[in-house]
């Protein structure tokens, strides 16, 4: 089972990525807390994305792919042709760091590494696809 | 689409938090919790009872807040999260770094108890 979404760079466009996700997996049987953290993390490498790399420029546009190959197991990709921002060449920052310089950046890495078994990056047609597996017991 | 309502009660500021807070609508939640501090109130309470989802530019803005409060002696606690919302401090360890309470009662004893 697969599913499609092509969305403008726009913030206020998270909003329904977010439904998205959440309709895509409504009959797969997540339990509620799981289905938080993913649409959470899908939320988070959107507006990376969004803002890192395509400046929020709402001309330009994400593909959002999601395929199910078995029960439990969840394959989203993200594709695009802006520049890539790979989340695996960021350290995440101390967290005591991070309340002592007054940020408000750099949690969102933390939280999809935390969420996803895997992020990985390559390219497919000329097009950047970042892949994020995540396996629900 | 987050809607933000402040209210006072005995003295604390109450920010009642309404919505889904991300990475469009964190600004509303900074420019609340600064006005708060701008006014002058002493202690501040989070009514997250209608919070729905909080993505990391919400967390952010918490995260932000923490140094200067703690400077000013102005004690911020947090009340009435859903669980999938404080399960997103708890990926993070936010939780520990910040005042959460299940109630309002709770969260203005803290509040009282921490600016002493």
């Amino acid at each position: 089972m697969n599913f499609q979404f092509n969305i403008g760079c726009s913030l206020s466009n998270l909003k329904g990525i977010r439904e998205f996700v959440r309709t895509s997996l409504k009959d797969q049987q997540v339990p509620e807390i799981e289905m938080s953290a993913i649409v959470l993390a899908l939320d988070e490498m959107c507006s990376n994305l969004m803002i890192h790399a395509h400046h929020c420029n709402p001309n330009h546009i994400l593909e959002l792919h999601i395929d199910i190959p078995q029960r439990g197991k969840f394959i989203f990709e993200i594709v695009d042709d802006g520049s890539v921002f790979d989340i695996n060449e960021f350290h995440e920052p101390e967290l005591g760091n991070l309340v002592h310089q007054k940020r408000k950046g750099g949690l969102g890495i933390r939280l999809v590494k935390a969420i996803m078994d895997s992020v990985e990056y390559f390219k497919r047609d000329d097009k950047n696809v970042c892949r994020l597996v995540k396996q629900v017991k | 689409m987050v809607h933000i309502k402040r209210l006072q009660e005995d003295g604390a500021d109450i920010i009642s938090v309404i919505g889904e807070i991300d990475a469009s609508s964190s600004i509303e939640l900074d420019l609340a919790i600064a006005k708060s501090v701008g006014e002058g109130f002493k202690r501040i309470l989070v009514d997250c009872s209608a919070l729905e989802y909080i993505s990391s530019a919400g967390l952010g803005v918490f995260m932000s807040y923490i140094e200067e409060l703690k400077d000013k002696n102005i004690p911020m606690v947090l009340f009435g999260m859903k669980e999938k919302v404080e399960n997103t401090f708890s990926i993070l360890g936010l939780a520990e770094l910040l005042h959460i309470v299940p109630s309002k009662p709770e969260a203005k004893k803290l509040a009282n108890e921490l600016s002493v």
